[in-house]
């Protein structure tokens, strides 16, 4: 009977990074897979390409740094990444898009660092901004709705996926943030911009916009989802939500002709999928409770002021990665309060 | 302010799969075989260890005395059954390291033959001060696991005006359930020490707290308790570490220790519930501390059940007893699986401390590898003292020690919440505790050094007083030859 000495606790709950991954990938995919049929086959080609490449340059990486890399590969963190870089995406974007998107989220936003759990910005996130600065036309050509089997047959997408078709101008248009900004450039104003805005359509995700983040309700099922199974907690996404919420109604009570109104605020772009499955990359946000309140709030304000006074219509990318950049910074200065100390870790008074 | 993100009542802490069903339907079991040989370290106890005054060859009754205790925190202990003294020799300890101790051999004469002490006919109008003297006289300690000893605690209450007695029944690692299994069969008992220390410390009222997974516990408790209204029973959520004293006091009073103090600093005194057993049966028995309920669980043991022990039975006999799968067991653990220690090996003896005996088989202890930490903070979410594990470890590992100081290292209770939820596997408690050791040795080093530096310091001075005066003894003796020389060329010249 000889026995490793070694510390403990000799017990531990059965939750694995590995169980943690997977289960993001579970609460991505009925978006996701919602996006494949609002978009049709290009968009599932453009998902394959991407989360492949992903777990592509996450091999290479893994193997350049020496060391395990079945066990890593298999922790489902590139597939993540992937597919977060995928829903990001124009559902019509080439092949290389996302080739270049996953190589940069893989390598660029993670491996330089040093790998999972090192890395200061967002992968997906860094990864949409680069691609977006550096090919904006391809990064912002929005095809219409055209669910599978009412749009393109299987051989027309894989022809715009992998051999750049030039994608016809009869069936691309703007988001509804984009058509807002183009709008206000020409002095228009909102109520008459927004005549054929349907804010169900919008949370259901019946409209233009990239893959995987046209429908609120499913990313808001999935979050919860994620919730409930104590994988993420409330403070991000609600904080972040709550903000962009409060800033939006308050402009639009003070000007409703040049302040979009929270619900179309909250229907658009990458909000949604940003406050529960970006902004709560565990990795890039504070690891305290009121550390992730500043961080969401943070993500919020940015958010709305980007969107309203920016040269972009869509700022969550750019909000996410400014956050990211403050998110050493408040967990420096926020820390839990200890027990039988005060908050600036002085013990209490006795008595 | 932010005090709504804080839970006001309990912070942290984990549900971890209990384990407890194996054990706690069964009686205790008080049919465990007397020993040959009974092995009792003369140390059982927080303080100095005890002094032997048995010699070898002498024979002893069923508790009596056989090392006294030394100083004010120190504790005595007896026979734990009668027989002959076989040695005083060095003999493996019950701890991770079994490094030898001081240990007093038995050997068992079968006759378990008590020494006679007189025993009080009012136990419960005695004087408070005799009833820390029997208490300290009897060798009870706090039977929790922090074996601190009992009598200096109820002293120390009755110095500082203490408003409630607190006693500890949360018994919330896995697999334990020595206390739950006293509770449900000793209740009246525990209830009459409760009051004994109540009377100790002269303090007004007393709080039982048990964990909600002991129902039955809790009603005999309960029953045993209703017709003192001074004591009051209640039951406290299942969630471990709930019996951290301090956690369990925050959870009932809503008060908290100060970091710096003790618990009588806010007028709380707080004692395990098998302590308070000890405690009647030292005072109204006159019967000194010379076995406890130990529970034997673990996956490798084929007839899990809690056994009462007397002291210094090795653990291999109890083992033996619960019918130990050699072949299945993989670790070997004094006290729950939380925070209890590695034993290398069984032949160690039972003490005062021992809760538990677990063989633990290879699926209780299944360890996946060590991935890097992803910073998801389940670990500051499971934390009950409020720290930031991650960050102390990622400081440890970068051997910056100061700063996992700073981030409140020494506040760490090293329960093991963090570790146990990492879904990495990060031995995060092991860090700590290396941490701590490290900063332990520096401390030791740096004293070392100012000695030396001291030493050396003090020789430079002697040498160079020593040099000065040589130096002016030189100078004496130069001056004096002068003088005698200019003497002597004067009285030449006056003789010439």
């Amino acid at each position: 009977m000889n026995i490793k000495p070694i510390s403990s606790p000799h017990v531990s709950s059965s939750r694995r990074v590995n169980d943690i991954m997977y289960k993001v990938i579970l609460a991505l995919l009925p978006a996701l897979g919602f996006g494949i049929f609002l978009f049709g086959w290009s968009a599932l080609f453009l998902t394959m390409v991407t989360v492949l490449s992903a777990l592509f340059f996450e091999a290479v990486c893994l193997k350049l740094k020496g060391g395990a890399v079945e066990s890593y590969l298999r922790d489902g963190s590139a597939i993540v990444t992937g597919l977060l870089v995928a829903m990001t995406l124009p559902p019509y974007a080439p092949w290389w898009i996302g080739v270049v998107g996953s190589g940069l989220a893989i390598i660029l936003g993670k491996h330089v660092y040093g790998g999972l759990g090192q890395n200061l910005f967002n992968p997906a996130m860094l990864a949409r901004v680069a691609l977006l600065i550096s090919f904006p036309i391809e990064m912002t050509t929005w095809v219409n709705v055209s669910p599978f089997f009412t749009g393109l047959d299987i051989l027309e997408s894989f022809k715009i996926t992998f051999s750049g078709v030039e994608i016809s101008d009869a069936i691309t248009g703007a988001t509804t943030l984009g058509f807002v900004k183009t709008g206000f450039s020409q002095a228009q104003l909102l109520p008459d911009l927004l005549s054929d805005y349907s804010g169900f359509l919008a949370f259901i995700g019946w409209e233009r916009g990239s893959l995987g983040e046209t429908s609120t309700l499913l990313i808001l099922l999935g979050g919860i989802w994620l919730m409930r199974q104590g994988i993420i907690q409330w403070f991000i996404p609600v904080s972040l939500l709550a903000t962009v919420t409060v800033l939006s109604t308050l402009f639009n009570l003070i000007d409703s002709t040049h302040y979009l109104s929270a619900w179309v605020h909250l229907n658009s772009g990458a909000l949604m999928l940003v406050a529960f499955f970006i902004a709560t990359d565990y990795v890039t946000s504070p690891n305290t409770p009121l550390g992730q309140l500043i961080f969401g709030t943070g993500c919020g304000v940015l958010i709305f002021v980007i969107r309203s006074w920016g040269g972009y219509p869509e700022g969550t990318g750019f909000a996410v990665l400014l956050m990211n950049s403050v998110t050493p910074l408040i967990d420096h200065y926020i820390r839990p309060r200890i027990y039988g100390r005060t908050r600036d870790g002085k013990p209490i008074e006795g008595g | 302010m932010f005090k709504f993100l804080e839970n006001p009542k309990f912070r942290g802490g984990i549900h971890a799969e209990e384990h407890k069903a194996e054990t706690c339907d069964k009686p205790i079991a008080t049919n465990l075989p007397l020993p040959k040989k009974l092995y009792i370290p003369v140390q059982q106890h927080v303080g100095k260890p005890a002094e032997p005054i048995v010699k070898v060859g002498e024979h002893v009754l069923k508790g009596q005395l056989l090392a006294y205790s030394q100083g004010t925190i120190s504790a005595p202990v007896h026979a734990p059954s009668s027989g002959v003294i076989l040695d005083v020799q060095d003999f493996p300890a019950p701890h991770p390291s079994a490094l030898p101790i001081r240990t007093i051999v038995i050997e068992t004469d079968g006759q378990e033959k008590w020494f006679k002490y007189a025993v009080p006919e009012k136990p419960f109008e005695l004087d408070p001060e005799e009833i820390c003297l029997r208490v300290g006289g009897a060798g009870v300690v706090g039977l929790g696991g922090a074996v601190f000893p009992s009598a200096v605690k109820l002293n120390l209450g009755r110095k500082n005006q203490i408003h409630t007695l607190l006693i500890n029944a949360g018994e919330c690692e896995p697999y334990l359930t020595c206390d739950d299994l006293l509770m449900q069969e000793r209740a009246v008992e525990i209830v009459s020490g409760i009051r004994l220390m109540l009377r100790g410390m002269n303090a007004p009222k007393a709080i039982v707290g048990i964990e909600d997974n002991k129902s039955n516990a809790f009603k005999a408790m309960q029953a045993a308790s209703a017709e003192f209204e001074q004591i009051r029973v209640v039951q406290v959520p299942t969630r471990y570490p709930m019996g951290w004293d301090r956690q369990m006091l925050r959870y009932l009073t809503g008060n908290e220790i100060p970091a710096d103090g003790r618990a009588t600093d806010i007028g709380v005194v707080i004692h395990n519930v098998a302590t308070a057993y000890a405690v009647y049966q030292a005072v109204c028995l006159s019967k000194p501390l010379i076995s406890r309920v130990v529970t034997v669980s673990g996956g490798a043991v084929s007839k899990p059940q809690n056994v009462e022990v007397p002291l210094g039975t090795l653990m291999s006999e109890v083992l033996a007893f619960c019918g130990v799968e050699n072949e299945k067991l993989a670790r070997l653990i004094m006290g729950g699986p939380m925070m209890g220690e590695v034993l290398p090996h069984a032949d160690v003896p039972v003490i005062k401390a021992s809760s538990g005996i677990l063989a633990l088989s290879h699926e209780d202890i299944f360890e996946p590898e060590v991935k890097p930490c992803i910073r998801c903070s389940s670990c500051v979410t499971a934390c009950p003292v409020g720290l930031l594990p991650l960050e102390m470890a990622s400081r440890i590992k970068a051997n910056k020690l100061d700063a996992a100081v700073d981030l409140g290292l020494k506040d760490c209770i090293s329960c093991g919440s963090c570790s146990y939820v990492c879904p990495s596997n990060i031995p995060l408690v092991h860090y700590f505790k290396f941490a701590s050791g490290e900063l332990f040795s520096r401390q030791q080093r740096e004293h070392k050094a100012e000695q030396t530096k001291r030493l050396a310091e003090n020789r430079t001075h002697r040498m160079e007083r020593i040099k000065a005066e040589a130096e002016e003894d030189t100078r004496k003796v130069m001056e004096a030859r002068a003088a005698r020389q200019a003497a002597e060329a004067k009285a030449q010249e006056e003789n010439a």
